[in-house]
């Protein structure tokens, strides 16, 4: 192009295309922009052969540097078992009751645990184990089967009522299936009341112990101090599970409900249940 | 480079930039020069020694007195430490420098930019480098011009090659204030640094080099800003460099015997002022935003000076108000002590006296508390209440200590602690290792009958056994609401 013609008033080049008369100027990307540009484009050609990047008809193009974002994530997670392991082994050879003695170890566990019981426990009983309506408060002092660190342990592993062949299991009748007569149910719940002081009825009271002993005491023991072999709860005490009212009572002993927890052996490991396991034995009612 | 001359330009859109126009600071020496060495010097010495003073702060401790150490988290000065919560000293230090900063600009000008500024005082270095291998101001910028000989190209090369190598020292220097020294040159110079010294290193080197070596008085003029609001805190008694006009106009070609010289100024027009500025301004013009204040056209003009024998100081440190004064024939009076200095100097001291005051009185022990929001309390099984606490004692010296723990105005308050008592205790001992944060798990109980309201105020008890030193920390215990 040998004569392009230059914009008086500008100075600017033009193109040689004209519309009605009217020219348009070359006014070109900046040099620096057009390179920028280029080294974009030869960088994506570059990562397009070193990266997995196109679709063909039945896999893709798997790139030269074998890269995988699953291979990558896998390789993170065995660095994180490796990072562990001195840890796992220690949790794996010792029985619980060794692992809370050793400090270190204990606060490792309680900080597992911690979200480990976030993630699996919180649902039901609540943040920190403080219990929902029908779901144990674990933070407290009374266990149904029981609150050390082992027992703590098996409830978690098996679950309770879980079909597993270890878990804890029992069931309470239902006295009020042609069992027990109405007022029998009602004397019996009147005497169980009558052991936190609240019943109101003595004669009632009294007119139910004979039921108590003859139904309850078997698992409820003789003043109602629970047994935690059945999971019975205690019932000489200010924690009522299903409600301490005269009506709750009786409802409970007409017809149970029983809760149900599962056995965690399923799905967390067994590091993961030692720790959880000494993580609710923290929280307060651990004995 | 376009050469043509100006007549012959066709008019061209106005650019927004300004085009570079390279300065080629020339060499002189003088009473200021002198000062901005030493000045430079005692800045470099400090950036690139200071780390390798050590400081033993015993076993497991790193043992270097100046370290900023983000894996340990400790702000190490010789012998204070500063944990991260402590973060507010550091904002003291940059109040105290900005303040300071204050002061000496409403003194004595830019005082900053032109003697101690990091662009500055690398720049300085940078262009004495250059200036040794590829001559003054002339020869450089004949050099430039002419084509690429080998003459040329080695002192070129070379140039660049001294230039890195200052810029990678310069670089991995500044690692040095926030990792072990002597350990990061090991794992620099043998390669087995992490990325990020690598790339820390890198990037301080390679902003060294583009603005010491290339930006120079772009920096100052285009993207610092800090002249662009120093105006506010000038006053016609601030010291600037200025030149006297009054005294050096008309300016003139020296000629000796000139009969006219009484009507004729000291100026003699050598345009020395303008060679050895760099940032390639005319002082002559008068006080210019482009100004750093650096003083050597005064070294450069008071050199022409003396050769003519003339009086000196014709470009000089000096006043607005002093030199209306003596272009008026007046004596001049320096006055440092305004109501200006007196602000800055107050607060300056002010916040010195706070910093000092929060260092000595500073506490070598900290307590943090967090009563449990869930549950927010829990009923026992015999009607007793308890609240569970997590309780962090900091303890910033580097030796174990040993407390009682107690509560207090709590009615019938009792505490178990998780690891440490089982039972009900009214007081518990508790070990702290040295240096570090140690967190306790406390239930504390009490019985129904004891709580009047759902939140009652209570307080922990902390009394180092050691020395009896009592720590109260209020906190609150809750109960079923009422
Ligand atoms: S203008 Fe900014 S960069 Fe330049 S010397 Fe002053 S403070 Fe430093
Ligand atoms: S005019 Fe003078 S004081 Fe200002 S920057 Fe230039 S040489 Fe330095």
């Amino acid at each position: 192009m040998a004569n392009i013609e230059r914009d008086e008033v500008s100075g600017t080049d033009t193109t040689g295309h004209e519309w009605d008369g009217i020219k348009e100027l070359n006014t070109p990307m900046p040099r620096w922009w057009l390179w920028t540009f280029y080294v974009t484009i030869a960088w994506a050609i570059g990562y397009m052969i070193l990266y997995p990047s196109w679709p063909t008809l039945n896999t893709y193009w798997k790139g030269t540097l074998g890269y995988s974002s699953r291979v990558e994530l896998n390789t993170a997670l065995q660095d994180r078992d490796k990072a562990r392991a001195p840890w796992t082994k220690k949790f794996a050879a010792l029985p619980i009751t060794e692992i809370a003695k050793d400090r270190q170890l204990l606060e490792y566990a309680m900080a597992g645990g911690k979200v480990i019981f976030a993630d699996n426990c919180a649902p039901c009983h609540g943040s920190q184990g403080s219990g929902a309506p029908t779901y144990p408060v674990l933070a407290d002092d009374d266990w149904l089967w029981g609150g050390n660190l082992e027992e703590i342990e098996t409830t978690v592993r098996y679950g309770i009522r879980s079909n597993h062949d270890e878990a804890r299991d029992s069931e309470m009748p239902a006295f009020g299936d042609d069992y027990l007569s109405v007022s029998q149910i009602s004397d019996v719940s009147e005497y169980v009341m009558s052991f936190t002081n609240t019943s109101k009825d003595a004669d009632a009271a009294k007119r139910g112990s004979e039921v108590f002993v003859e139904e309850c005491v078997a698992c409820h023991g003789e003043t109602g101090q629970g047994g935690r072999d059945f999971g019975a709860p205690k019932l000489s005490d200010n924690v009522w599970f299903y409600g301490s009212t005269r009506e709750d009572i009786i409802k409970q002993v007409s017809k149970p409900r029983h809760g149900v927890m599962p056995a965690w052996q399923a799905r967390l490991d067994d590091v993961s249940i030692k720790q959880v396991s000494i993580y609710v034995h923290s929280l307060g009612g651990g004995e | 480079m376009d050469n043509t001359p100006a007549e012959h330009h066709v008019p061209k859109t106005p650019s927004l930039y300004e085009t570079h126009k390279k300065v080629y600071p020339q060499k002189i020496a003088g009473r200021f020069r002198n000062l901005k060495w030493k000045i430079s010097g005692a800045i470099m010495a400090f950036y690139f020694l200071a780390p390798w003073i050590r400081w033993d702060r015993g076993e497991g401790q790193p043992d270097q007195a100046i370290l900023a150490s983000m894996n340990l988290g400790r702000l190490y000065f010789f012998n204070i430490e500063i944990w991260p919560q402590e973060i507010y000293y550091l904002t003291g230090i940059l109040v105290l420098a900005s303040v300071g900063l204050f002061l000496a600009t409403a003194m004595a000008g830019r005082v900053w930019c032109g003697f101690t500024c990091w662009q500055t005082v690398w720049t300085d270095l940078f262009v004495w480098v250059e200036e040794n291998i590829e001559g003054d101001r002339n020869k450089r910028m004949r050099l430039d011009k002419a084509p690429w000989t080998f003459n040329k190209i080695w002192r070129k090369s070379l140039k660049q090659l001294i230039w890195i190598a200052f810029s990678l020292v310069t670089g991995a220097g500044f690692l040095f204030f926030f990792n072990d020294a002597f350990e990061t040159t090991i794992n620099l110079l043998t390669g087995v640094g992490t990325y990020a010294e690598y790339g820390f290193t890198a990037l301080f080197a390679s902003t060294t080099y583009l603005l010491a070596g290339f930006a120079r008085e772009q920096v100052c003029i285009y993207m610092c800003p800090w002249p662009r609001f120093q105006g506010a805190m000038f006053d016609e008694h601030s010291l600037i460099v200025t030149y006297e006009a009054w005294r050096g106009e008309p300016r003139s070609k020296a000629k000796k015997n000139n009969p006219n010289a009484p009507v004729l100024g000291d100026c003699v027009d050598c345009n020395l002022c303008v060679s050895v500025c760099p940032t390639g301004i005319d002082i002559r013009e008068g006080d210019q935003f482009q100004c750093i204040g650096c003083a050597l056209c005064v070294d450069a003009c008071n050199s022409i000076m003396t050769k003519l024998g003339r009086p000196g100081e014709l470009i000089t440190y000096d006043s607005i108000a002093n030199q209306v004064a003596r272009s008026n024939g007046k004596s001049a009076k320096k006055r440092v002590i305004r109501k200006r200095t007196i602000a800055y100097a107050s607060l300056l001291f002010a916040v010195i006296g706070l910093m000092a005051y929060g260092l000595i009185s500073r506490t070598e022990l900290e307590i943090n508390v967090q009563r449990d929001r869930s549950p927010m309390f829990v009923q026992l099984s015999n009607g007793d209440i308890r609240n569970g606490y997590t309780f962090k004692i900091l303890n910033m010296i580097n030796v174990p200590q040993t407390f009682t723990l107690s509560v207090e105005d709590l009615e019938g308050a009792q505490m178990t602690v998780i690891g440490l008592a089982k039972d009900l205790v009214d007081t518990v001992t508790l070990d702290v290792d040295g240096d570090s944060v140690t967190t306790f798990r406390i239930f504390v109980r009490t019985t129904k009958d004891a709580l009047d309201e759902q939140f009652e105020d209570m307080h922990f008890v902390l009394i180092n056994t050691a020395t009896g030193e009592r720590i109260d920390y209020d906190s609150r215990f809750a109960g079923p609401v009422r």
